[in-house]
């Protein structure tokens, strides 16, 4: 959101859901609240369509809705129609939409999710693409009402790093009537979904902590590894099925991964040495960080597994919480995990530095002093 | 203010940020209306009013110095921060990202301009105002544009001097 308004795209209050101003950390030994570094609403809970089936939306606007109107009064020609094909038709690529209409233009941008069925027609028109790799996650939507989310939830994002078999984590965000569930790990199905809201961390976040009917939900795939080349001859991949941040900031690494595909063909060109020259650059950038994430995931997977670890965690953070004055090591740490507002490697970086592990140090051994003693860290709510 | 607000909201007369402080992050206006105040010896002076999408403290973001004014509400307004250090960093993954701040602070730095030329119009002594006339009539007349305006005006000038 900062950088979208630094740019001059400052999101209506009709488009966003709610404005989110802290991150409530659940694990068994206790719960955290990480507030934003001004303690302001800097993170926009929004939907990207028509909203959750049955919802009442007549008088709010989806981001993507927004964001192609705001195209459209750049002087974009939007033309509202689904695309069933990418073909060609002499050396141009060739777009069929709306039940047979086709037309064919200098370059086409891809930027269809791992989801969707254009994907593997894009793929048949460039054999240099191979589909990405993906992992299956579950979303589904609760319809709780503004008061009851404001009582139970409140402003904040609560995500949950609970030691349960393939789960990697999952987050509960507060979006006008609805709250939105997004679990990730591997294989995600039902059984891990039950196992997941069945766990009191999770149940004691509903009003009277009783879990509400599913209003809807899916099991959408997500972009975990990228396509070989995201880019041919007057085609270029962009968002999920091309190079994306993993996991976290999808939105923000299809808007910066747009920017350079837009800089190659304004200044360059598009042909496929022109991104390999000057699009490839950015997505290996892009590919680099995500390796850095795996190293970054695989010590909050250390986290969900060891309780003495959890202890630590959860002291330092409240602590660090507590203390205005004091530098906030582990929350920036985490906050930029959850969010994904900065490079995975400047997490790594920060994480490794001195004051960082003997802080950390210190609350293991003080945490765990404590909750040997029969004292365990208060809850951080 | 509603849920779907973004930003941190601001009480009437409530300083955002205070001249002289150390800066570590830039604002953009998503509600409401500032007032842009420098403090002097003898008060403050409002030096300028900004509106929703308006972007101030830019100056921080690129110089170690301290704020060179204050700004505060006039009414509600909401204000969404922009840190010195994210901001930079996206810069160097993103330079475009930059282009709008530059074009921000090419407009200020044009109405500044200005600002500077009609304050020396006014403070300047007469003859000096004369010569100012005289140069800029110049000026119009080897780009070809609004001669006639310009000797008209500098003929009201010199008429206002005689009577004076």
């Amino acid at each position: 959101m900062q950088l979208l308004a630094s740019e001059g795209i400052n999101l209506p209050t009709e488009v966003v859901e709610r404005g989110i101003d802290a991150y409530m950390l659940h694990m068994d030994v206790g719960s955290v609240r990480i507030r934003t570094p001004s303690e302001e609403k800097r993170i926009a809970g929004v939907f990207r369509g028509n909203g959750p089936r049955g919802s009442e939306r007549a008088l709010r606007v989806g981001f993507d809705r927004y964001l192609l109107d705001l195209a459209a009064s750049s002087g974009a020609q939007v033309v509202r129609s689904l695309v069933t094909r990418v073909g060609w038709h002499e050396d141009r690529p060739e777009i069929e939409h709306g039940g047979g209409k086709r037309a064919c233009y200098d370059l086409v941008a891809l930027a269809a999710g791992v989801n969707s069925q254009l994907l593997q027609n894009g793929c048949d028109a460039a054999p240099g693409y191979s589909f990405p790799g993906t992992l299956t996650t579950f979303i589904s939507e609760f319809h709780l009402g503004q008061a009851a989310i404001q009582a139970s939830l409140g402003d904040a994002m609560h995500i949950f790093l609970l030691d349960l078999p393939r789960l990697e984590f999952a987050a509960l965000i507060p979006k006008g009537d609805y709250v939105t569930l997004c679990v990730l790990g591997h294989d995600v199905d039902e059984k891990l979904v039950d196992a997941f809201l069945a766990a009191p961390e999770v149940k004691r976040c509903f009003p009277d902590s009783k879990v509400p009917e599913l209003v809807c939900h899916c099991f959408p795939r997500l972009n975990v590894r990228p396509p070989a080349q995201p880019y041919a001859d007057r085609l270029v991949w962009i968002g999920d099925c091309g190079v994306a941040r993993l996991y976290k900031d999808g939105i923000g690494s299809a808007y910066r991964m747009a920017k350079a595909a837009a800089r190659t063909a304004a200044f360059h060109g598009v042909s496929a040495q022109d991104f390999e020259a000057h699009y490839a650059p950015t997505c290996k950038a892009m590919n680099w960080d995500n390796t850095l994430a795996r190293l970054v995931f695989m010590s909050t997977t250390a986290i969900q597994k060891l309780r003495p670890l959890r202890r630590g965690v959860l002291r330092m953070t409240a602590t660090e919480q507590a203390n205005r004055e004091q530098f906030h090591h582990m929350s920036s740490v985490l906050w930029d995990v959850f969010t994904g507002s900065a490079p995975y490697q400047d997490v790594l970086v920060r994480s490794c530095h001195p004051g960082f592990i003997a802080s950390l140090a210190w609350n293991l051994v003080a945490g765990n002093v404590a909750a040997l003693a029969g004292k365990p860290y208060g809850n951080g709510s | 203010m509603t849920e779907g607000a973004l930003g941190k909201t601001y009480r009437n007369g409530e300083l955002i940020v205070r001249q002289g402080e150390e800066g570590n992050c830039m604002y953009v206006v998503q509600a409401g209306t500032l007032e842009v105040l420098r403090e002097e010896h003898d008060g403050s002076v409002r030096i300028a009013v900004m509106n929703t999408g308006d972007i101030f403290g830019e100056m921080s973001i690129f110089e170690r110095e301290v704020r060179s004014a204050s700004v505060r509400a006039l009414g509600e307004a909401r204000v969404l921060s922009i840190d010195k250090k994210t901001f930079l960093r996206r810069i160097q993954e993103d330079p475009p990202l930059a282009f709008n701040l530059v074009k921000i602070m090419a407009h200020r730095i044009r109405m500044l301009s200005e600002e500077v030329a009609s304050l020396k119009q006014k403070t300047a002594p007469p003859a000096a105002r004369v010569n100012a006339q005289e140069r800029r009539a110049g000026q119009d007349r080897r780009h070809g544009r609004d001669r006639r305006a310009g000797v008209d005006r500098r003929t009201a000038v010199v008429g206002r001097l005689r009577n004076a």
